[in-house]
């Protein structure tokens, strides 16, 4: 199986590519059009501020490339804020492929979220041998508010979508690579998909 | 419901952890990897590694074992001693750490602060305080604890969160090594004050101090050695404890 992690500059991919070796799989790191184009499954990372990352996917023209993607595709923490429409953090224009506006936390709660928080109302293969209220780590200041595409529900504040999944596109807020072994299923979910 | 986070701290020295770990069952509790798994396996939040080697071979060092965690371990953990720039950052981030804290040169240079979120992003970047209070007042410490500064830690802590750092790690040298607590009252005023996570460090002595600190210091985790290196305390029997006083915990 040939896994893509996309790297276009933005953070940690480090962590995600060491969770897939532990789960016996191997990926590599491209920016790569046709490397990216012809892999079975397509990771999308992300950790940093939204504009700047959205402006180094627009310099490679990732941008018109993953929404057209057909295998599946996951994205985590920014990676997947950026398949929404938009997101508040430096206004920026998203891909659209899950179709929410990203926003910020109030300061009701202290921003960023940092920790492990729990994941409810699961609806989606990502999730098959995942207990409802499994814990997940996040670290994050905006947030995809519940929608359709939600597939997975966190609180904090308020109610808001802990992952989002349209077709063969898939979204975490939370680290599936950092959240232990609940984490370590999701991941494997995926690649099974 | 988001939880209250536990946190085991290790001190690395060269590449190892130092004295003072005492785990009877581990083949080489002097191999932070090792240790980094045990803990992640007994069901800490997060690893704190902090290290506090002067070796000029540092830097490398200190990244291949960030790489080395990173490949084994599957919850976030924060790097820090010494950092002082934004290379420094960059390249354990690039090994695999999740996050950094910065401490003495965020002092010396607050410019810093700025300089690493705008181009790691804020969620990374820790700022750890050490201080104690001088007459009645909290002053900010610096290398590890040993040279007061001017610096007032409220006002500080206001500053750091200001200039958009992720997180605040407060250490209270008046609490650190007593094992009677953490310093619940400056820790409540703090985290009452900002809008940022806070790490209660310093004073962690028995379960009910972790749960003083949690209700009474409003932390949003609390940070620990040598409670846990020398199994005073198991890190599941303090999470059950916790929940039983109604304190959010993942177990």
């Amino acid at each position: 199986m040939k896994i893509v992690i996309i790297d276009y500059g933005a953070g940690n991919i480090q962590s995600i590519r060491f969770a897939i070796q532990r789960l016996g799989y191997g990926a590599s790191l491209s920016s790569d059009s046709e490397d990216i184009k012809t892999a079975d499954k397509v990771i999308f990372p992300g950790v940093g501020e939204a504009s700047s990352a959205m402006k180094k996917l627009r310099a490679s023209g990732l941008d018109n490339l993953i929404p057209n993607l057909k295998q599946p595709v996951l994205g985590i923490c920014l990676g997947m804020q950026l398949m929404c429409n938009s997101s508040e953090e430096g206004n920026t224009e998203g891909l659209g492929i899950f179709d929410v506006d990203v926003i910020r936390f109030s300061n009701r709660v202290k921003v960023p979220q940092i920790g492990w928080n729990e994941i409810t109302r699961l609806k989606s293969d990502l999730f098959q041998g995942i207990e409802e209220s499994e814990y997940i780590y996040l670290v994050h200041s905006y947030y995809a508010p519940v929608c359709n595409d939600t597939i997975a529900v966190s609180e904090y504040e308020l109610n808001y979508s802990a992952a989002l999944g349209r077709d063969n596109f898939y979204g975490t807020q939370f680290h599936p690579e950092k959240s232990s072994n609940g984490g370590e299923r999701i991941l494997q979910n995926f690649l099974g998909m | 419901m988001l939880t209250k986070r536990i946190i085991p701290c290790l001190d690395i020295k060269d590449g190892r952890t130092v004295k003072g770990i005492n785990f009877l069952d581990l083949r080489d509790a002097g191999d932070p990897v090792e240790l980094a798994a045990f803990y992640a396996e007994e069901g800490a939040d997060e690893l704190v590694f902090l290290d506090i080697s002067a070796t000029e071979e540092k830097r490398k060092t200190l990244a291949e074992l960030v790489y080395h965690v990173a490949e084994k371990v599957n919850i976030p953990f924060t790097v820090g001693g010494g950092i002082s720039s934004v290379e420094d950052v960059d390249i354990l981030l690039k090994n695999g750490a999740d996050k950094v804290s910065i401490n003495s040169s965020a002092v010396k240079n607050p410019q810093l602060i700025n300089d690493l979120v705008a181009k790691f992003g804020s969620q990374c970047i820790v700022v750890a305080i050490d201080a104690k209070q001088l007459n009645g007042e909290w002053k900010v410490h610096l290398v590890g604890g040993k040279v007061p500064t001017e610096v007032e830690l409220f006002a500080w802590a206001k500053e750091v969160e200001e200039r958009g750092a992720g997180e605040i790690l407060f250490t209270s040298m008046d609490h650190d090594g007593t094992k009677n607590g953490f310093a619940d009252e400056a820790l409540g005023r703090m985290s009452a004050e900002r809008n940022i996570p806070v790490i209660a460090s310093g004073g962690a002595g028995n379960m009910q101090h972790f749960a003083d600190t949690f209700i009474n210091g409003k932390a949003d985790a609390a940070l620990a050695a040598s409670v846990f290196h020398f199994k005073e305390m198991r890190i599941r029997d303090l999470k059950k404890e916790l929940r039983k006083s109604g304190i959010p915990v993942r177990l």
